[in-house]
C-alpha cells in the first residue's frame, strides 16, 4: 500500500470550515437584506401617512404624495395581468399538451427562453415603436380614435404613452416568465390523468379543460402572482415609452396618461434633495408592503389550495 | 427522423376487404357472434423497433381473454391498439389488421373518441382525477351525452353498484376520489369505465398496484363483470390469469406464441416456451 | 347482482342526448387553432425586436449629415460623447465596458455567495431554516431593482464604502456593481439549490459510504453532478445583470469612460438610454437614434448569453434514473 492516510482531523477541520464558509455567504445575503429594509425604513417611515397615499406630485417635498402613481400602478398592472396571464396560460396549454414533438416546438421553446433572458428596457423599445407609435403609421396625422375622450370605452390609435400602453408593454415583460411558469404547472400534472381522461373518450381540449388544468391552476396561480410581482416593480421599460411624467389625476380610461411608483421612486432618488430620498424611501415601503402582500397571497395558495394529485 | 423500411405499409394503407365507413348497425351483427376482437397480421412499431410480429388472435364477445408474457412482450402495446391508446404515443404505428365487430380499429379517420367510448380502459395503477367520487364516475357521461339530473345519479349509483363499490362510498360521494384506499380507487376506476356503457373493457395489469385483499375483490369483480363485458386483460401473475380467464393469449418478444381455452392452456401446452413460461422456469 | 347492475348502467348511460360529434370536432380544431396563434405571438414578438432595433440602427448608420458614423467606428470607438462638444463621437466601447465593469462586481460578489448559500440550503441546513431562508429570498427576489438602486446611493456608498476609501464619489461603478449583485444574488442562489437538489440521493450515500465527510460530498460529488445547472444559473444572473438598468441610472454616474477602476463612475448601455429616453433628445436627431444601436448591442450580447445558457444546459446535463 502507498500513498500516506490524511487525517481525519483535518479532513474534519476542512468540512467545518466549509460550513462556516457557507454560513458566512448566507449570513452575508440576510444581513444585506436586513440593512436594505432597516435604512429604508428609518428613511422613510417619518413621511409616510394618509396625505402622503392621498396626495399628487408637487415641486414642494412636503406636500408631495403618490396618489397618481399608485393607481397609475394598479391600473396597468391590472391590463398587464388580463392579457399576460391567459396568455401566458394558453401558450404553455399549447406547447405541453397540443405540440407534437417537433423542430418548430424546440425552436419556439427556444424563443421562449431567450424572450425570458432579453431586458426589460428592450421591451420597452419594442413597445414604444409598436403600441405608443404604431410603427409611424398615421404619424403626423390626428390619431384615430374610437368614442368620447370623457367616457371609459373612449380608444385611440396609436395609444400613446397611455396606460393600456404600459400594461401592453408590462405584458411583453412578463409573457415569457408566465409562460415557463405555467409549463412547469403542467408538466408536474402526472401523466397518468391524461391517460384516464383520454381512456374515457375526453378530447385533447377536453383533458385540459377538465383534468389537466384544474389541477395545475393552484401552481399557475402562484406563478403568476410572482410574475405580476415582478410587473410591480418594473421601471424601465415605461420609462422607455412615457419618459417620466407628472402626472396630477388618476386615470379614468384607458388612454390616460399615467405613471406608476417604481417611476416615482426612480425620480425622487435621482434628486440631490435629502427631503426627496425621504419620499422616496416612503415610496418604497409602500411598494414593498404590496410586494409581501402579493407573496403572502401566493404562498397561502401554494399550502392551501395543494392538494395532492397522486395518492 | 428517418423512416424505417417495413415490409408492411404503414397504418392505414394495408386493408381487408371491408367497405370502408360501414355503419355502427351492420358492424354490431358480425358474421361470427362469437367474436368480438379480430387481428389478422397485425404488427406494430414504435419508431424502428418493431413491438408486435404479425399477429393472427380472435377474441370472444362476452368473455375475459387474458394476454400473458414476460415484460416487454408486447401484451400492452396491443391492449393500446385496441382503444388506440397509442395514438398518444410519438412514433407509434401498425399495420395489418384489427377489428372491434367488424369496425375497422386502425383506420387513420376512425373517431377515436367514439371509439374510446365503446373500449374501455384500466390502468396498471389506480388514477381517479382529484375530484369527488361522484364528478370521477360521471365523468365519461358528461363527456359524452347530456343526462337529466335523476338519469346521471342513477348511471353514477349503478355504475358504482357494478364495480362493487356503492356500499363502501355511497354516503360519501361528495368526498375526493384520493382519500379512498388503493383497492377502492381501482374499483371507482373500473366504475368510471363502466358508467360511459363500453362495450369493451380493457385492463393493463390492473392489480399490479395492489395489496392480496384489494386484488381478491378486483378478480371477483372481473369474474362478474364477464358477464356483461367483453374483457381482456394483461397481466404478469400467471395465478391470476388461470383465476379469471375463459381464454389466454401467450406473447413472447412481440409474437403470439400459444392462444386457447385458460384450462387448456396452462394444463396442457402444446408449446414448450408456454409451457415453461407458465410453469415458472422463466419470466 | 354485479352484472344486473352493470347492465343497468349500459341501458341509463344510452339515455342521454349525444353531443354533435362534428361540434365537437369543429370546437377541437378553433381551440387548437386559437392556442396555435397564441403560441406564435411569442415568435413575432422576437421578430418585432429584431426588426424595429434593425431598422433603427439602420437609419442611426445611414443618417444624412453624419459621415464621422460607421460601423467599424462604433464597435471599435474608444469614446462615447454624443452630448457632449461640438464633435459627438460614438465608440460603443465605453458602454460596454461600463456594462461589463459592473456586471463582474456583480458577479464577484454574487456567484460564490449565490453557490455556497446554495449549498447551505441543499446540504447542511434543517427543513425549517430551509423554509425561512428561502421565504427572505423570495422577497429579495421581488423587490423592484429601482430599490436596490436607491439603496446603492443612499447606504452603499455613504456608509459601505466612502468609510473604506475617500476615492469613491457619489456615483461609482462599486455600489451599483453590488446592489446589481444583491439583486441577482436570489437567482444565483435558488436555481443553483433547485440544480443541487436535483442530484440524486443514491450519489450522496454512495460517496458517505466511501467514508467521505459532508465537506466532501457536497463539494466533490454534489456540486460537480449539479455543475450544468449552476453554471446555467450563472449564466443567466449574469444576463440579468447586464440588462439591468435602473440600479446603475440611479448609482453608476452618467460619465462613459473606460476604465477597470471601481472607484469610478462609469455609464452602462442600458443607464445611456434611460438617459436618452428620459431626456429631451429629439426623436430624429442622432443621439437618440444612437440609442437604437446601442440598444441592438445590448440585445445581441444577452442573446449570445441566453442561447450559452441553453446550450450548456442541454449538452453537459447529466440525467440520472
Amino acid at each position: 500500500m502507498s500513498g500516506s492516510v490524511i487525517p481525519t482531523a483535518r479532513r474534519l477541520l476542512a468540512s467545518r470550515l466549509f460550513l462556516t464558509l457557507c454560513l458566512a455567504a448566507t449570513t452575508i445575503a440576510i444581513l444585506l437584506l436586513g440593512a436594505l429594509l432597516v435604512s429604508i425604513a428609518i428613511e422613510g417611515l417619518g413621511s409616510l401617512s394618509w396625505r402622503f397615499l392621498d396626495s399628487f406630485a408637487s415641486r414642494k417635498a412636503a406636500q408631495a404624495g403618490i396618489k397618481a402613481p399608485l393607481l397609475g400602478s394598479v391600473w396597468v398592472c391590472a391590463i398587464c395581468a388580463l392579457i399576460a396571464v391567459p396568455m401566458g396560460i394558453g401558450t404553455a396549454i399549447y406547447l405541453e399538451e397540443f405540440a407534437k414533438r417537433s423542430r418548430i416546438k424546440r425552436l419556439i421553446q427556444l424563443n421562449v427562453s431567450n424572450l425570458s433572458g432579453v431586458p426589460s428596457i428592450v421591451y420597452g423599445i419594442l413597445a414604444l415603436a409598436a403600441f405608443v407609435r404604431f410603427f409611424g403609421m398615421g404619424s403626423g396625422d390626428e390619431p384615430w380614435t374610437l368614442g368620447n375622450p370623457e367616457s371609459f370605452w373612449y380608444l385611440q390609435c396609436p395609444l400613446g404613452p397611455s396606460v393600456l400602453a404600459g400594461g401592453f408593454t408590462l405584458a411583453l415583460v412578463i409573457l415569457p416568465i408566465m409562460i415557463i411558469a405555467s409549463q412547469e404547472a403542467l408538466r408536474a400534472v402526472p401523466q397518468s390523468l391524461r391517460q384516464g381522461a383520454l381512456a374515457l373518450g375526453s378530447t385533447r381540449w377536453q383533458v385540459v379543460r377538465l383534468v389537466t388544468l384544474p389541477a395545475a391552476m393552484p401552481t399557475i396561480m402562484t406563478g403568476a402572482i410572482l410574475a405580476m410581482s415582478r410587473a410591480i416593480g418594473e421601471a424601465a421599460p415605461l420609462l422607455v415609452i412615457g419618459g417620466f411624467l407628472l402626472v396630477f389625476q388618476t386615470p379614468t380610461n384607458l388612454m390616460s396618461d399615467f405613471t406608476v411608483l417604481p417611476l416615482q421612486i426612480f425620480n425622487w432618488a435621482g434628486r440631490p434633495q435629502e427631503d426627496f430620498h425621504k419620499l422616496a424611501a416612503a415610496a418604497i415601503i409602500v411598494q414593498l408592503v404590496v410586494l409581501v402582500a402579493f407573496n403572502s397571497i401566493a404562498i397561502v395558495i401554494r399550502q392551501k389550495l395543494q392538494r395532492p394529485l397522486q395518492s | 427522423m428517418t423512416q424505417p423500411t417495413t415490409p408492411e405499409q404503414p397504418l392505414g394503407a394495408s386493408r381487408v376487404e371491408l367497405p370502408r365507413g360501414e355503419s355502427e348497425t351492420a358492424a354490431r351483427a358480425p358474421s361470427s357472434p362469437q367474436t368480438a376482437i379480430s387481428m389478422r397480421g397485425l404488427s406494430s412499431w414504435y419508431g424502428s423497433n418493431q413491438v408486435l410480429h404479425a399477429l393472427d388472435l380472435e377474441i370472444a364477445a362476452k368473455q375475459v381473454c387474458a394476454f400473458i408474457g414476460p415484460s416487454g412482450c408486447g401484451k400492452s402495446t396491443l391492449l393500446r391498439w385496441i382503444n388506440r391508446m397509442n395514438d398518444t404515443i410519438p412514433g407509434a404505428r401498425a399495420a395489418g389488421m384489427l377489428s372491434l365487430h367488424g369496425l375497422d380499429l386502425l383506420d387513420p379517420t376512425l373517431d377515436v373518441v367514439d371509439l374510446r367510448r365503446r373500449v374501455g380502459m384500466v390502468f396498471q395503477k389506480p388514477n381517479p382525477f382529484p375530484k369527488s367520487i361522484f364528478d370521477n364516475v360521471a365523468f365519461g357521461p358528461r363527456l359524452h351525452r347530456i343526462y337529466s339530473p335523476t338519469d346521471l345519479e342513477e348511471l353514477v349509483e349503478q355504475s358504482l353498484r357494478a364495480s362493487a363499490l356503492w356500499g363502501e362510498v355511497k354516503d360519501r360521494l361528495d368526498s375526493s376520489a384520493l382519500g379512498l384506499s388503493g383497492g377502492q380507487q381501482q374499483r371507482l376506476c373500473i366504475a368510471r369505465a363502466i358508467a360511459v356503457g363500453p362495450e369493451v373493457l380493457l385492463m393493463d395489469e390492473p392489480c399490479s398496484a395492489l395489496d392480496p385483499r384489494s386484488t381478491a375483490s378486483i378478480e371477483e369483480l372481473i369474474r362478474e363483470l364477464r358477464a356483461t363485458y367483453t374483457i381482456v386483460i394483461v397481466t404478469h401473475n400467471m395465478q391470476q390469469a388461470s383465476r379469471v380467464s375463459d381464454a389466454t393469449a401467450f406473447f413472447y418478444e412481440g409474437k403470439l406464441i400459444e392462444t386457447g381455452a385458460t384450462d387448456l392452456l396452462f394444463t396442457n401446452p402444446t408449446n414448450r416456451q408456454t409451457e415453461d413460461y407458465v410453469t415458472g422456469r422463466f419470466g | 347482482m354485479t352484472s344486473f347492475a352493470a347492465r343497468s348502467a349500459g341501458e341509463i348511460a344510452q339515455r342521454g342526448r349525444p353531443h354533435s360529434p362534428l361540434r365537437r370536432r369543429w370546437s377541437e380544431k378553433t381551440i387548437r387553432a386559437i392556442l396555435f396563434l397564441l403560441t406564435l405571438l411569442t415568435v413575432v414578438t422576437t421578430v418585432a425586436i429584431i426588426t424595429v432595433l434593425a431598422t433603427e440602427t439602420y437609419g442611426f448608420f445611414t443618417l444624412a449629415g453624419h459621415p464621422e458614423i460607421s460601423l467599424w467606428g462604433f464597435f471599435t470607438g474608444e469614446e462615447w460623447s454624443p452630448l457632449l462638444g461640438a464633435e459627438p463621437m460614438f465608440g460603443v466601447l465605453p458602454l460596454v465596458c461600463g456594462t461589463l465593469l459592473v456586471t463582474a462586481i456583480a458577479g464577484v460578489f454574487a456567484l460564490p455567495i449565490g453557490l455556497l448559500t446554495a449549498v447551505y440550503l441543499s446540504e447542511y441546513a434543517a427543513p425549517r431554516t430551509r423554509t425561512i431562508l428561502k421565504a427572505a429570498l423570495e422577497i429579495l427576489a421581488g423587490v423592484p431593482t429601482v430599490v436596490y438602486g436607491f439603496f446603492a446611493l443612499t447606504f452603499i456608498t455613504p456608509y459601505l464604502l466612502q468609510p473604506l476609501s475617500s476615492g469613491f464619489g457619489a456615483y461609482n461603478a462599486m455600489s451599483a456593481g453590488i446592489a446589481v449583485g444583491i439583486m441577482i444574488l436570489p437567482i444565483v442562489c435558488s436555481l443553483s439549490e433547485d440544480a443541487l437538489r436535483a442530484v440524486p440521493q443514491s450519489l450522496r450515500d454512495g460517496a458517505y459510504a466511501l467514508g467521505s465527510t459532508k465537506f466532501d460530498v457536497s463539494a466533490k460529488v454534489v456540486v460537480p453532478a449539479g455543475l450544468s445547472g449552476v453554471i446555467a444559473a450563472f449564466l443567466l444572473a449574469l444576463t440579468r445583470a447586464i440588462g439591468e438598468t435602473m440600479i446603475v441610472a440611479l448609482a453608476a454616474g452618467g460619465l462613459a469612460q473606460m476604465t477597470a477602476n471601481p472607484a469610478a463612475q462609469v455609464q452602462t448601455m442600458t443607464a445611456y438610454m434611460v438617459q436618452i429616453f428620459l431626456g429631451d433628445a429629439p426623436a430624429a436627431g442622432i443621439e437618440y437614434k444612437s440609442s437604437y444601436a446601442v440598444a441592438f448591442t445590448l440585445f445581441l450580447i444577452t442573446f449570445a448569453l441566453t442561447w450559452t445558457g441553453a446550450i450548456v444546459l442541454k449538452r453537459y446535463r447529466e440525467e440520472y434514473e
